[in-house]
């Protein structure tokens, strides 16, 4: 079985040293009121004008070196939970354990007369708790694990290479697609990214483990509509699937797509939404948003980027009355796991549509190592809302809208915005406003309907 | 005749190590343990803790066989290598038996050294190096009044306190001038003497047994270099150990006090490695030629050694060569906590902290504003943290101040600035 464990993430830029997370960590432990006694040390370092704060912790190591010295056998990494467990017992007293850690994670205790070490609280951490519960977002507990435990061990079905771009996450939805999709499936990957990833194959061979094939823009959905019915009619149990990107979705492609969702065809048509053409030289598409710059929008003497406000795909779909639409983001993998496995049971009886943000490190203009943050910041921003669409449900936030982070953090760490004038900051605001303000409209005339809240979020 | 992959000579840490390595990396070769004990694997360092009654002699093993089972791991009880015929890639077993390998590993540790004293073989003395050792002198604590340990080194010092714990007057005779020699200065040794001597325990230092003569029952009759003679009802022979290599004729693989190892624990023989306390390899402050090699007898060492070798010999492309040896120990006695951290003697001495009342001592040895060693009692620190801090060789003049005013906290942030 694969194995992934939750684990505590700790964010120094976001710590203030409030100091909630070791009072927190003293009291479920009855260790007193001495924050030196708690098995979490925030270190704050007094020469860092900007604060700065350090941690020292177990990290609960994959290859434990703490356990490894433990010559009595007191010391044994949990197979199930990854939690590294201290057998009070067996333990000689020896801190042999305390020669293998390099972070400070377990440590001799004089009040309690013997080493101590972080259990993570049984699978519920008091101090990430405690720090949410103080407004902050310095330490969560990471629970997304549970999504590699569960895919783990399914067959990944795309080549070992693809020839992305640095950074890019595009692969990540490819691969976690297809795996969760499966073999009895038909790939069909329109011009775009993710055939120029390889997904199509060269020279003849194909880079995928199931049958894919290379529509034009205009008729991926018409075609993935005949190969549909062509099994049903045989009558085999298949999922036809598009992934496409939004130049080939919600451009030139449109017309077939539109015609599909109508028609109810029973299609799972997965968008890769990168705000425009990125593999061919990044273009605009309709999908790309109001500023920003392309290389049909340029940034010059006339130009400063694009001047129309980018076309709202996935309410366009909804509006189709499709089985099943929603937005996604790889920034939020649980969510977008719960709705892939949505979009796979729709499918199986309507059109399903799912609507997946993916930042584009070289089209976007930022480092490579940003990705996921910039599709996190793209959602905290409310620049990208989350939310799903059902005929019986009706449209339903995966995330509440409230308590947005300023649009500011997210355009002010991509280079396409760079050029952006106060004037049209003030655009985006007022569009994003605007957005927000619609979708939530949309949930309005559904209230009566029980909440719906992804877990996790 | 067996035939296995990887075969492993020993069952302690650095063998158990090396299963795990080779395990990361290769699932499915064939890997064969042996161990000279009739007993699945444990640690010679618990000993002192089963002999007090701390530990369980059945609840010590470091692995049950549902891990071996899991592991596909061939565990041999009860077999002593016996010799090795390099040619053939065969080992020979006290069993009689012979396996054929194709990489092997001897990590078959140290026993314990007999000092050429008259007499001792004329006596009854106990050694602990072994669980049947300690359970012997376990049996034999209780019956005790004077019990002698030759050697205060860290596994008499250990058995001294449980002795005298278990009500008999202890006598140390050692030829040091001072207690754990390789590990603290006299100023350290003598918080540890005065915690030993207020519990009752004589330490006899600069001094020596010129003979042992046998008693009625147990024990031994000691005469002392200084003429004194001591009545021993028990008596604990723990004068050091030495590498266990008597098998290895017929391997050609080179040694000089130990088996010599290159940085990925390769002995000078094809095929065959070599970790733990058997082997002598590079010393992190030496010149690293082969004359400054060293054996670092120490457990968290021995893992070390026996993951690199376990990398190596399964062809792990993830491996680092072995940074060399840095002397380090943890030491608890009577309640209080003595930690050691790199080398007395590399650099200078830049901060001192002697507290021979409240039983506390800090002492920082850096050399071009680099830890060289850190070594303390009752004071806390992350001994971890600091072994980081020497092996990569950290520049902590931006820093030095606050950490010699507070080495634990400073050596945090570096640590989680620098490696997280």
């Amino acid at each position: 079985m694969a194995t992934a464990y939750n684990t505590l993430a700790f964010k120094p830029e976001h710590c203030d040293g409030c100091n909630a997370c070791m009072t927190a960590c003293v009291e479920v432990n009855n260790a007193g009121s001495d924050l030196l006694n708690s098995r979490i040390q925030i270190v704050a370092d007094q020469d860092n004008a900007g604060g700065g704060f350090e941690l020292a912790m177990c990290r609960q190591c994959g290859d434990p070196k703490c356990v490894a010295n433990c010559p009595a056998g007191a010391l044994g990494k949990d197979a199930e939970d990854g939690v590294i467990e201290w057998d009070g017992s067996k333990c000689v007293n020896c801190l042999l354990c305390t020669v293998g850690c390099a972070f400070g994670g377990i440590t001799y205790n004089a009040s309690a007369g013997h080493v101590v070490k972080c259990d993570m609280c049984g699978g519920d951490p008091a101090c990430a708790r405690a720090c949410a519960a103080a407004g902050k977002t310095a330490l969560k507990f990471i629970t997304t694990s549970r999504i590699y435990r569960e895919v783990g061990d399914l067959e990944d079905l795309f080549v070992p290479g693809l020839s992305g771009c640095q950074g890019c996450n595009t692969e990540l939805i490819m691969r976690h697609t297809l795996r969760r999709v499966g073999p009895e499936t038909v790939l069909a990957a329109p011009p775009g990214c993710i055939p120029g990833m390889g997904a199509v194959g060269y020279n003849g061979l194909t880079g995928t483990k199931v049958p894919v094939f290379h529509p034009l823009l205009t008729n991926t959905a018409s075609m993935l509509s005949g190969i549909k019915r062509h099994y049903k009619r045989q009558g085999r149990e298949m999922t036809a699937m598009a992934l496409a990107g939004d130049g080939g979705a919600s451009d030139v492609g449109f017309q077939s797509l539109s015609g599909a969702a109508e028609r109810g065809e029973e299609i799972l048509f997965i968008v890769v939404d990168n705000e425009g053409y990125m593999n061919t030289g990044m273009q605009r598409s309709s999908c790309t948003p109001y500023g920003a710059w392309t290389s049909t929008t340029p940034v010059g003497e006339r130009g400063q980027g694009k001047t129309q406000d980018a076309k709202n795909m996935p309410v366009l779909m909804m509006m189709h009355n499709c089985a099943y639409v929603a937005t996604a983001s790889t920034g939020f993998m649980e969510d977008l796991y719960d709705k892939l496995d949505k979009a796979i049971a729709a499918s199986k009886h309507g059109f399903a549509y799912l609507h997946i943000y993916s930042p584009c490190t070289t089209g976007w203009r930022f480092p490579s190592q940003e990705n996921i943050e910039v599709a996190r910041k793209a959602v905290e921003t409310n620049f990208v809302m989350l939310w799903e669409f059902t005929p019986a449900t009706g449209l339903q936030l995966s995330r509440s809208l409230d308590e947005a982070l300023p649009i500011a953090e997210y355009l002010q760490v991509l280079g396409k915005y760079r050029h952006l004038s106060d004037e049209q900051v003030q655009h985006i605001e007022a569009s994003l406003d605007r957005n927000v303000a619609f979708i939530t409209n949309l949930t309005a005339s559904r209230s009566s309907r029980p909440a719906h809240a992804a877990a996790g979020m | 005749m067996q035939q296995t992959q990887y075969l492993i000579v020993g069952a302690s840490h650095a063998a158990l190590a090396a299963v795990q390595a080779i395990r990361m990396h290769d699932p499915v070769g064939s890997v064969t343990v042996v161990s000279k004990d009739d007993a699945l694997p444990y640690s010679p360092t618990v000993l002192p803790y089963v002999v007090s009654g701390r530990s369980d002699p059945t609840g010590v093993f470091l692995r049950d066989d549902a891990y071996f089972s899991k592991h596909q791991v061939n565990y041999v009880k009860g077999a002593a290598v016996t010799g090795i015929a390099a040619a053939g890639k065969r080992v020979s077993l006290s069993s009689g038996e012979e396996i054929a390998y194709e990489k092997l590993l001897l990590a078959t540790g140290a026993a314990p050294l007999l000092p050429p004293i008259p007499g001792l073989n004329a006596v009854d003395y106990h050694v602990l190096r072994s669980l049947n050792d300690a359970v012997k002198l376990r049996q034999a604590l209780g019956e005790a009044h004077h019990a002698v340990v030759l050697g205060a080194g860290l596994v008499g010092m250990h058995a001294a306190e449980n002795l005298s714990k278990a009500g008999a007057q202890v006598t140390v005779v050692e030829m040091q001038p001072t207690v754990l020699a390789g590990y603290f200065d006299r100023d350290a040794a003598a918080i540890i003497e005065d915690v030993f001597a207020a519990k009752g325990v004589t330490l006899k230092m600069n001094n020596k047994v010129v003979k042992l003569s046998p008693r009625n029952k147990t024990g031994a009759v000691v005469s002392l270099a200084d003429a004194q003679q001591l009545d021993a009802d028990l008596l604990l022979v723990s004068a050091g150990v030495a590498p266990v290599m008597d098998y290895l004729n017929g391997s050609g693989a080179k040694i000089d006090k130990g088996i010599l190892v290159d940085d990925n624990m390769h002995t000078s023989a094809e095929d065959i490695w070599a970790a733990g306390d058997v082997a002598q390899a590079r010393d992190f402050f030496g010149a690293g030629q082969d004359g400054a090699k060293i054996i670092n007898g120490i457990l968290p060492d021995a893992v070390e050694q026996g993951k690199i070798a376990g990398m190596a010999m399964a062809g792990d492309p993830a491996l680092k060569g072995y940074p060399g040896g840095v002397p380090l120990n943890t030491y608890t006695f009577f309640g209080q906590q003595a930690i050691s951290v790199g080398s007395q003697n590399q650099g200078v001495v830049v901060a001192l902290e002697i507290d021979r009342v409240q039983r506390r001592y800090l002492k920082i040895v850096m050399q071009d504003n680099r830890l060289t060693g850190i070594f303390g009692i009752n004071v806390a620190f992350d001994p971890g943290v600091m072994w980081e801090l020497i092996l990569r060789r950290i520049d902590l003049s931006a820093v030095r101040e606050k950490f010699l005013a507070d080495p634990q906290r400073t050596a945090r942030l570096l640590m989680s600035r620098t490696w997280r």
